[in-house]
């Protein structure tokens, strides 16, 4: 029997209906249908919530492998009402690498794909293209600083790591901020060129002091 | 009187029972070192979760300049001998009167394909009250398809002039085979004392 309170279920079947802890898994997005285009998180659509509930939100990406050969891992995002994924962003970006077959590493700033004001897709990988061998992917996480804010831009740092089509590591680093001070509801990833042949992201939640 | 549903018990007590968990992000395993060799994690890494992270805290070292390392296992714990290609740099301060800063790539902290031990936090300090603490994240360790990325970050006082250095380390597991144990452990010496706590994340 269910537990409900203010005729919201609490708890069912041994386990709690509702989230605890202060990280809470939003929506999970994957390839278990076959490859896609893309995928997107916009609020109110399939039980995704990219609004004021939560100050914080963090995209996780796990074994995300494309179909085509070199190709980059982008995101970009549309304020509230709005298309076309072509918000104004300015962004750093920088990475170290380090290739299989010897030590010869370095780190650098990548200023080929930053953007000063650009409305394009943002790369969160490097420009080190990713090899599409069997065992290749690219994971890691993108932070959202408060989409739903309409005083302040929009902060957002991420951090990847990927085998480069020349058999290299390349842990990159992505910091930047949407130039807006609409409320941004819709998040798109993607590759630049070819389907996501496999991989899933999910989204969660962070509580801050209101929640 | 404590609240049931379908034999579980969620509540009792005044809290929530400590079997029901608590949000995506699960404590799985705590191991603390006195004067350990090692903190293996040698069981609860499996494919119930696709990400995990592991949080080092205040590990204090008993050698003086030991360095903390970190190795992936696909045999349970009995080789620790996993290929790794990452990368390593760091960022320092060093206070105390000899005011100096560096940013670098660090050359010999990296592995090509190597099947060493992984550094994570350079050369530890072995006063009282230094220690080092940080974050490694392996993502999807049990998949049988892709390498296994990993991420770390960290920072330790160092050894000389009670720098602050700040480590960051990213690379891949070059094995299509489950990683199911991950061990960390000092270049030279025990583990003093500290704790790393291993989580899941749903």
């Amino acid at each position: 029997m269910a537990i409900l309170s203010n005729a919201v279920e609490m708890a069912d079947a041994g386990s709690f209906s509702v989230s605890l802890g202060d990280q809470v898994l939003i929506k999970e997005l994957n390839t278990s249908g076959g490859a896609v285009a893309n995928m997107t998180f916009h609020h109110g659509a399939s039980s995704v919530v990219l609004d004021d509930t939560y100050p914080f939100y963090k995209f996780v990406f796990s074994n995300m492998h494309p179909a085509g050969n070199a190709v980059f891992w982008l995101f970009q995002a549309n304020a509230v009402d709005a298309s076309g994924f072509n918000e104004t962003i300015t962004s750093s970006t920088f990475r170290a690498v380090n290739p299989e077959n010897s030590s010869n590493g370095q780190v650098d700033y990548i200023a080929s794909i930053d953007q000063a004001q650009g409305t394009g897709f943002q790369n969160i990988c490097s420009d080190g293209d990713i090899k599409t061998d069997g065992d290749s992917c690219i994971s890691g996480e993108l932070l959202l600083f408060d989409p739903s804010n309409t005083t302040y831009i929009k902060h957002f740092m991420a951090r990847t790591n990927h085998m480069v089509n020349n058999s290299q590591s390349s842990d990159n680093h992505i910091a930047g901020y949407f130039n807006t001070t609409a409320a941004l509801d819709e998040f798109q990833f993607k590759f630049n060129s070819g389907n996501i042949d496999s991989g899933t992201i999910k989204l969660y939640g962070i509580k801050g002091a209101a929640n | 009187m404590g609240l049931i549903s379908n034999g579980t018990t969620l509540l009792d007590a005044g809290a929530i029972d400590s079997g029901i968990a608590q949000g995506p992000m699960q404590l799985i395993t705590t191991l603390t070192a006195s004067s350990s060799a090692n903190l293996s994690f040698t069981s609860g890494i499996s494919s119930t979760y696709k990400e995990y992270v592991f949080k080092y805290l205040n590990l204090h070292a008993a050698t003086d300049e030991a360095e903390l390392n970190v190795n992936f296992s696909i045999d349970g714990g009995s080789n620790y001998n996993v290929a790794k290609t990452s990368s390593f740099f760091r960022a320092e301060h060093t206070g105390g009167g000899t005011e100096s800063t560096a940013f670098e790539y660090r050359t010999g902290d990296e592995l090509s394909n190597g099947t060493g031990t992984q550094k994570i936090l350079r050369t530890f300090s072995t006063e009282n009250d230094h220690s080092g603490s940080g974050t490694l994240t392996l993502y999807d360790p049990s998949n049988t398809t892709f390498v296994k990325h990993f991420t770390a970050r960290g920072n330790v006082i160092q050894h000389a002039n009670d720098t602050a250095s700040a480590a960051f380390v990213g690379g891949y597991a070059n094995t299509t085979s489950a990683i199911n144990a991950v061990q960390f452990t000092f270049s030279s010496g025990n583990i003093d004392a500290g704790i790393i706590k291993m989580y899941g994340v749903l």
